[in-house]
């Protein structure tokens, strides 16, 4: 072989490589569960070690999916399509843009922190479990990146067992009642999703020259032309899944009882990834396949979402079992999030994605650290705390600063998305600014419930006495922070970096949604111009 | 139309966040006005800084305090330099932060609230009270923002304030809601009417912070910011009249609450209330320049006088109380003639620093504002030298009251030379703004003239600007200085058996000034305990867990309930079910493909 064909297949051999970049992430860790089932389940270390690796690993490659990506390109990037059920049209078609970027990073980052967390917390069982997280970083990774919903639908779906799983083996005394109540709530939710996908194919077989297909892109053409009321009940069959899943009130309660007994690395996965899945499925399906039947319905959407934010805020403050008090503030969080969404605005959407990160790094903190003092007193009730500032005082600095961030302090990452948000509502002009104005009231109760749980757990004297001896964070729970830290100082002074990757996804969005005219609004406009006209 | 420049230097170091049409820097603006705050907020902080070291010396978490303390300084210098709201913002809530993690500095120290949770509240509970409070103030001023860029298309100052009075049109509300609302979160850091209650409280606090933050800076960051808008609020004259009715109103309860505290703190907490709002009855008025410059004077016997407060209560093991303490003046003369000084500055005498830029307030709000205004700022200053000096006297003078297991002495070096630093600037400092009248040439006014050249252009000037009459107040003004130092020399020195009498004549009276005119026990029973129970009763217990789940469980229940009837059709091969299942599919994919 002369020395030019080696070069050359060198290059084939890259290009294929960076190609495929997308599909290698998505299922190393399936590889690696894989493998798993082949060690001795005595050898817990190797075990772990070794799922730590793999997930390190598909850290490394959505790095490079990171660095790859161009963000001048509204664009699915990294596409990777192959036929699989050829009757059916339905292929494994992969891709993403600036809407999933940010969440597969996500997943990628934290899963490796979720397993470093439950080192020590996890003793029975290891092999399983250590499979288990890495079938779930496989799931979260397709739904994000799933560009066939038939595909998408099985991602959702395959996701939904190791969760069950995790919360119902390695959790807490009522686990069962919480998986089985998690499992119900979700399928419930995705039965309709899976019979809207369906119509949706068929739908698509009934065009003139169609073919029944589940391709997301195009179905984009195609889900604007169905007429509205049958695009209200799609948008309501979409919605209503991912609504639960996000969770927008009144469809939350599942969440406080699955966060309550999963192991702390199932509610970091949980409240990290899997709540994103709803507002992404949000931005990915409902809004651009339904674009009337979403304006229809905006201000319900936004209605729910603002109730969310302050109802999630004040439940939260009477909750006296600390992790229960996280869980309802994801439904205040979240609702910023699908405030933002509904605001239709560029500001708002970017907002509404970064604050999915937001939610992500800092509720999955704050998971965290509640997990590093169950572990230590196994409790979380609010009233066997106080004063741990005195035993603990890197602890408490470091759950002082993911509350702030957590509370939207200006600096730090939480206020860049909740300002973004508020800001994108307040001009959209498809909302009353009443919807912001009640949202921002949010912004005063997230510092009543976080900064009053964290007074009666931190501040004061140690009433109990069995506080007295607590250590303070070990190397290992060090390192499981200070990498969440560290983007939560970077979102927050420097949220370009992040932003920018959404941009122009973004832009692309609100334009067609805007742009495009409607043909309801058309009609308005158009008389609108006819009673000047008279006027004049 | 004449288009101002008032001389402004930008220094932009990044794009800090970039989003579909916001677009904000991390830019920072230097002219006269932030020069002015910027030196206030690094000499006093300097010197309070050097005072520290001192008052800490020996505390378990001396690397802690002054880690805060310069994150105050970064957060309030960031405050006034930046050239946007949004970064102003960063400031303003970086400024309330440190503030939280200040007054709950010794988090688990009692603290007496006066009122709220008797015998068990902790510092923490004051520090967790300033927090939410200002906190409300900060939603006004976020919903501020978000009219200001609808309106504007930008956060940056220069944007706004240059094409202020171009947008603005008669009957539109928009800046009347924008400017209201920025006042708001200047009730919350400036500590007015109706959000000053934590304030009282913020005094739970190390006393150097009392003395910097919650005295000569921060708390002035209210003041700050509507000068800094100053031209929004002159196109807005109803703001500019709320303003000033809440400055003169929150000058005058906050110094009736002065008059019967015993807390040596808190009196002064109650006279910063008090002073505050005599700066926003100056800007309420149109008198920007001077309003600042009583932010000025004020930082300087403020700070005097709290770390004035700070020396005693060192010197008598951590006691508070001013009806034990006493005779301190020959244990501690440098203390003493330096807080001396400060009590006279604020009383308004003259040559001193107060007596110039309150006189200059009372002048405006009379000339520009209404009698009413005059009147209740005059009382007030007559109040001030009253409480000042029964707080000078109580403490300093007359029988020595605190138990001689203590011995009191002077304060080292490192906390007296500040001290006496402050006293000198105390004395001198007025003389930047000598008014005319008195044929001076008010340098400071001349300074800030620039920056409040757009506002002044929408403001009608003077309707009563009789040189006689400025002297006439002049003459009151001191004169209601002076009488309340002789009243409250004449009560707590010569005639200590009335005071007790007087308190009984007017008992209802003192029991309301006592409890601080119950606004903490009416928030409570109001605002509080209404939406703690309402949340726990009502929406956790009552609808989340009642109906929510109810329905959910129930369905659930009916479930089984059916399904063992359907339980007959189920043998339990799970190879037979999963043949239904798949051929249940294939027929629904087939009907779908070849129809």
């Amino acid at each position: 072989m002369s020395r030019c064909d080696k070069e050359r297949v060198n290059k084939n051999l890259i290009k294929s490589l960076m190609s495929n970049l997308l599909t290698y992430t998505i299922f190393l860790p399936l590889v690696g569960g894989i493998l798993i089932f082949f060690y001795d389940r005595k050898k817990v270390t190797a075990i772990k070690v070794f799922g730590m690796a793999m997930s390190v690993l598909t850290f490394i490659l959505s790095l490079l999916l990171y660095i790859g990506f161009d963000a001048a390109n509204p664009g699915i990037q990294f596409q990777h399509k192959v036929l699989w059920i050829s009757g059916l049209n339905i292929s494994y078609n992969v891709g993403i843009d600036g809407l999933s970027l940010l969440l597969v990073m996500l997943t990628t980052f934290l899963t490796p922190i979720a397993l470093l967390s439950s080192w020590k917390s996890i003793e029975k069982r290891v092999k399983e479990y250590t499979i288990m997280m890495l079938f779930l970083e496989v799931g979260m990774l397709g739904v994000f990146s799933a560009l066939d919903m038939f595909l998408f639908y099985v991602f959702w779906e395959a996701m939904l067992i190791p969760m069950y799983f995790i919360i119902g083996v390695w959790g807490g005394g009522n686990r069962i009642y919480a998986a089985i109540k998690f499992f119900i709530y979700t399928m419930f939710g995705s039965l309709l999703m899976l019979v809207a996908i369906i119509w949706l194919g068929y739908y698509a077989s009934t065009q003139p020259n169609g073919q029944f297909t589940t391709d997301l892109m195009q179905l984009y053409n195609i889900g604007p032309t169905i007429p509205v009321t049958i695009q209200s009940w799609m948008f309501l069959a979409f919605t209503l899944s991912f609504a639960i899943k996000v969770p927008l009130f009144p469809f939350h309660t599942w969440l406080p009882d699955a966060h309550v007994e999963a192991p702390t690395a199932g509610s970091v996965i949980l409240a990290g990834v899997l709540l994103k899945m709803g507002t992404y499925g949000l931005l990915r399906f409902s809004i651009p396949l339904f674009p009337q039947a979403t304006m229809e319905f905006m201000p319900y959407m936004a209605s729910l979402a603002v109730i969310g934010i302050i109802y999630g805020a004040l439940v939260s403050m009477v909750q006296t079992d600390i992790k229960k008090l996280v869980a309802y503030s994801s439904v205040s969080h979240l609702g910023f999030v699908v405030l933002g969404i509904f605001a239709l605005t560029e500001e708002g959407i970017q907002g509404a994605i970064i604050q999915m990160v937001n939610h992500g790094l800092s509720t999955g903190a704050l998971f965290l650290i509640v997990g590093m003092i169950y572990e230590r007193r196994h409790t979380r009730e609010i009233v066997e705390f106080g004063g741990l500032a005195k035993v603990m005082p890197l602890f408490s600095t470091f759950f002082m600063i993911v509350s702030l961030s957590s509370i939207g302090l200006p600096g730090l990452n939480g206020f860049v998305g909740e300002f973004l948000i508020l800001l994108g509502s307040f001009r959209s002009p498809f909302l009353s600014q009443w919807f912001t104005i009640f949202a921002a009231t949010g912004v005063i109760f997230a510092a009543v419930y976080l900064l009053w749980m964290y007074q009666r757990v931190i501040f004061g004297k140690i009433t109990n006495p069995l506080n007295n001896n607590l250590l303070d964070l070990s190397k290992r729970e060090i390192a499981v922070l200070v990498p969440v830290l560290v983007f939560i100082v970077w979102i927050g002074v420097y949220p370009n970096t992040f932003l920018k990757q959404s941009a122009s996804t973004t832009k692309q969005i609100v334009s067609t949604l805007t742009q495009k005219p409607l043909p309801r609004l058309a009609t308005s406009e158009q008389s609108g111009v006819s009673i000047n006209a008279q006027v004049k | 139309m004449i288009q101002f420049a008032p001389y402004i230097h930008i220094v932009t170091i990044f794009s800090w966040i970039a989003a579909g049409s916001l677009s904000i820097s991390a830019a920072y603006q230097v002219d006269q006005l932030s020069i002015l705050m910027t030196l206030i907020v690094t000499g006093v902080g300097f010197l309070i800084h050097v005072y520290s070291i001192g008052y800490m010396h020996g505390d378990k978490g001396f690397w802690r305090f002054f880690a805060y303390l310069n994150l105050f300084i970064f957060m309030m210098l960031n405050l006034v330099l930046a050239d946007n709201f949004l970064l102003m913002f960063l400031g303003w809530e970086g400024v309330g932060l440190c503030s939280y993690l200040l007054i709950g500095f010794w988090h688990d120290k009692k603290f007496d609230t006066g009122g709220y949770k008797p015998g068990e509240a902790t510092t923490s509970d004051a520090a967790k009270k300033a927090f939410i409070v200002n906190r409300i103030g900060d939603f006004g001023f976020l919903i501020a923002m978000f009219l200001i860029f609808k309106l504007f298309g930008s956060l940056t100052f220069e944007d706004v304030f240059s094409r202020a009075s171009a947008v603005t049109m008669s009957g539109d509300q928009t800046m009347f809601w924008i400017t209201l609302l920025l006042f708001l979160g200047a009730t919350g850091k400036s500590a007015q009417i109706p959000l000053f209650v934590w304030l009282p409280d913020a005094m739970a606090g190390p006393t150097p912070v009392s003395a910097l933050i919650h005295a000569a800076t921060m708390v002035t960051a209210g003041v700050y910011m509507v000068a800094r808008c100053s031209v929004l609020y002159a196109l807005a004259p109803a703001s500019m009249e709320i303003v000033a009715i809440i400055g003169i109103a929150t000058a005058f309860f906050a110094a009736t609450m002065g008059l019967v505290q015993n807390d040596i703190k808190k009196i002064l907490a109650y006279s910063t209330i008090s002073q505050l709002g005599y700066m926003f009855l100056g800007l309420g008025v149109g008198a920007f320049a001077s309003g600042i410059f009583h932010v000025m004077t004020h930082a300087f016997f403020k700070a005097l006088l709290f770390l004035g407060a700070g020396a005693v209560i060192h010197a008598i093991h951590e006691e508070q109380d001013i009806q034990n303490m006493g005779g301190l003046k020959s244990k501690m003369p440098t203390t003493y003639m330096t807080f001396f000084i400060a009590a006279l500055a604020i009383a308004g005498i003259p040559p001193l620093s107060g007596f110039f830029s309150k006189d200059e307030i009372l002048w405006k709000a009379f000339s520009e504002g209404s009698v009413i205004y005059f009147i209740l700022g005059w009382i007030t200053a007559g109040l001030t030298a009253f409480y000042m000096f029964r707080l000078v006297s109580l403490t300093f003078e007359g029988k020595e009251r605190w138990s001689h297991d203590k011995h009191p002495h002077e304060a080292p070096k490192v906390m007296t030379v500040p001290l006496i630093i402050l006293a000198v600037l105390s004395v001198i400092g007025g003389f930047v703004g000598i008014p005319h009248a008195l044929g001076g040439g008010n340098a400071i006014e001349q300074w800030l003239e620039p920056v409040f050249e757009r506002a002044n252009l929408h403001l009608a000037s003077g309707h009563h600007s009789s040189l006689t009459a400025e002297y006439i107040l002049m003459i009151l003004s001191v004169l209601v200085g002076v009488a309340g130092i002789y009243f409250a020399r004449k009560l707590y020195l010569q005639k200590p058996e009335m005071v007790e009498k007087y308190a009984a004549s007017f008992r209802s009276m003192h029991k309301l000034l006592w409890n601080k005119y119950f606004v903490d026990e009416v928030y409570d029973t109001t605002v509080v305990t209404p939406i703690v129970k309402g949340s726990d009763k009502l929406l956790w217990k009552g609808f989340d867990v009642g109906i929510i789940d109810g329905i959910v469980n129930g369905s659930a229940k009916l479930t089984a309930w059916v399904s063992s009837g359907m339980r007959k059709i189920q043998f339990g091969a799970v190879q037979n079910y999963a043949m239904v299942f798949v051929v249940g599919i294939i027929i629904i994919l087939g009907i779908l493909i070849f129809r």
